[in-house]
């Protein structure tokens, strides 16, 4: 019981971090029917940045603002100065954030190495808070899972209460008709991706805190982000919540119960859902 | 052969104006490049032989099954290289190594089998990502590669794990050592003739034609009463079929599997080696891999050798902005340039 319930809690905090990474890359999908699959890059790139940040500031805080504003700016100039360029082919831009992805991951593991980098929160973050059942529980990774529905309140207000949010909408729905009426769609794509990588900076950060940030960290959660946005349905932010956790509890699940097949469950839940439901579980039919 | 150049809609207009065999006719140029290929490891030594030659080819193999889907289905899978990686893997672990994990069955069980295994979960991918088209199958396929990669990686009961499988021996046969350079380059240059003409062949058959339309329009091809999804799991099965090959190949050369060969960099090489080539003719693949190879072998001459994924990204990212159609793109090009205008359809028909 005490290894469910701790299983349970692994799983739904992994769920948040997957949810942060992936909302953003769903946000951006959904709207520009673009795959970037540089975004595992952005969250390493954040996690890093975010790091050096804390480590010169001092403050944890400011190296969770500086990965998000950190690569809100890579994302907007991505898009302004190379995606805006290809507009509407969505295979050409998808094959260039394949090589984009891997000269960063490479540039990156120049810059800073082939090493692990781990760093804490501030102290009251720190340590563990007693819960029934299973005594006490990582504050750090409690946090993450509040961070993460906050984000998502966040991100459902933006998205259904201002007027930029509508016009995301909007755009997802139908975009040559929000162009139509007059918006100005170009500034509505440079925001969306502005928000969507500054969301995997800022779980880059928040992720790599509670676990490490490290080559390859970018891949895995490139996979999840697929993996989530498949089940949730593309272009949904509901829908990435709901598959994040799907994916989270079935990793941690699996890694619990079954441990050398925890990623055969994900591969599972992607192909019933692929069979039952091609666009995915809140996806609307392309 | 306009009937295959992406994406044009055009459909072999000049099919019925020649007759069959000039279509398929042998040219003094094809018969050059074919005795230049058998002839190469007579004239380069060991290393040219083997290293560059060989590995140029079991390359082209692989992405050669990529662009049979992307070139002609229209359907861009990162998968393949999983695929041929199965197949290694099914080799090491129904043949013999030098881990107790494997079975230790005779060759001509396991080289079949493995090919098979391969083959079906290729079906099985096109199944599952023909559910879904365009740009969802490149999400899909990668998915499934780099799940795939991750199984073997954290998977010890059937995989070894990290460390994987090393010490395959390809089959004892006639006496040879198989996986010496002389007879390893004509055994891939054999197999890799065989792929290359036969995907030749199927794009010129009925079923290559019927993937071709149906990757230029599915809907009309719908309601013509094709099945597409059926035509397209096909079509993933003759790939993964193909690249089955070129993993029992990979397994004998490199005598060893394990994850960090199907990892999302091999899976990333055979996207690269594809698109650099050009998806429009199989030719494309092999000089694509031939290309890769040299940068893989010879550009830590010039840039640090750390450095090989800043090196190759940047140049598949330039050509997917600036090139048609990779080298096959630039051929043209050059050709356009160098001959005389004879007329659009004059040198459509050279090729």
């Amino acid at each position: 019981m005490r290894l469910f319930i701790l299983t349970l809690l692994n799983g739904l905090t992994l769920a948040a971090l997957y949810f942060m990474v992936a909302s953003g890359f769903t946000l951006v999908f959904g709207l520009m029917r673009q795959v970037n699959l540089a975004h595992g890059s952005l969250y390493l790139l954040g996690g890093y940045i975010g790091y050096e940040i804390a480590q010169w500031s001092g403050s944890w805080f400011i190296g969770v603002a500086a990965g998000f504003a950190a690569l809100a700016v890579v994302g907007l100039l991505l898009q302004v100065l190379l995606f805006r360029h290809m507009e509407g082919q969505d295979l050409r831009q998808t094959l260039v954030t394949i090589g984009l992805s891997i000269v960063a991951a490479d540039l990156m593991l120049a810059h800073w190495g082939g090493l692990a980098y781990q760093f804490d929160p501030p102290e009251w973050l720190f340590g563990a808070t007693p819960m029934p059942l299973v005594n006490a529980y990582p504050t750090y990774r409690l946090a993450l899972l509040a961070t993460a529905i906050v984000t998502g309140l966040l991100l459902w207000f933006f998205l259904t209460k201002t007027r930029v949010g509508m016009t995301i909408r909007a755009g997802v729905d139908d975009r040559a008709m929000l162009s139509a009426t007059g918006v100005n769609v170009q500034r509505v794509f440079a925001i969306t991706f502005a928000i969507g990588a500054g969301l995997a900076g800022f779980a880059g950060v928040v992720g790599g805190t509670a676990l490490s940030i490290a080559p390859g960290e970018d891949n895995r959660y490139l996979l999840a982000s697929l993996v989530v946005v498949i089940v949730g349905g593309m272009g949904s932010v509901p829908g990435a919540a709901i598959g994040a956790v799907l994916v989270g509890l079935a990793e941690q699940f699996g890694l619990a119960y079954t441990p050398t097949y925890g990623i055969a469950y994900t591969f599972l839940i992607m192909v019933l859902v692929l069979a039952i439901r091609p666009q995915g579980i809140l996806g609307r039919q392309a | 052969m306009s009937a295959i150049a992406p994406p044009a809609t055009q459909v072999e207009p000049s099919a019925g104006a020649r007759p069959h065999w000039r279509r398929s006719a042998l040219r003094p140029r094809h018969v050059i490049v074919a005795s230049l290929l058998a002839i190469y490891p007579l004239v380069a030594n060991e290393f040219w032989t083997l290293q560059i030659g060989a590995q140029s080819l079991l390359l082209g193999i692989i992405a050669l099954s990529f662009m049979f889907l992307a070139g002609y289905g229209g359907m861009v899978s990162l998968a393949q290289m999983t695929v041929a990686g199965l197949a290694a893997y099914m080799v090491a672990m129904l043949g013999s190594s030098a881990i107790p994990l494997s079975l230790g069955w005779p060759w001509w069980v396991v080289e079949p089998l493995s090919v098979a295994i391969a083959t079906l979960f290729a079906a099985f991918v096109g199944a599952i990502s023909v559910r879904t088209e365009g740009i969802y199958t490149i999400m899909i396929t990668l998915a499934i590669g780099m799940a795939v990669f991750y199984l073997t990686q954290q998977n010890y009961t059937l995989f070894n794990g990290f460390d994987g499988f090393k010490g395959l021996e390809p089959p004892a046969l006639f006496d040879v050592n198989w996986r010496a350079p002389l007879a390893f380059y004509y055994v891939s240059l054999a197999v890799a003739a065989a792929c290359y003409l036969a995907v030749l062949y199927l794009s010129r058959s009925t079923f290559g034609l019927s993937m071709q339309a149906i990757r230029d329009n599915p809907r009309r091809m719908r309601s013509l009463g094709f099945n597409v999804s059926l035509h397209r799991v096909v079509a993933y099965a003759i790939a993964g079929f193909i690249a089955a090959l070129g993993g029992v190949l990979w397994a004998w050369y490199n005598g060893r599997v394990s994850p960090g060969s199907i990892g999302i960099h091999s899976i990333i090489a055979i996207l690269i080696i594809g698109v650099m080539g050009g998806l429009r003719h199989p030719v494309g693949p092999f000089a694509g891999a031939l290309v890769f190879v040299l940068l893989q072998t010879f550009a830590i001459d010039f840039i640090d050798r750390e450095r090989f994924n800043t090196l190759i990204g940047t140049v598949f990212v330039l050509t997917v902005l600036f090139s048609s159609d990779g080298l096959l793109g630039l051929w043209d090009v050059l050709r356009r340039r160098l001959t005389p205008p004879r007329g659009g359809a004059a040198r459509r028909s050279e090729r």
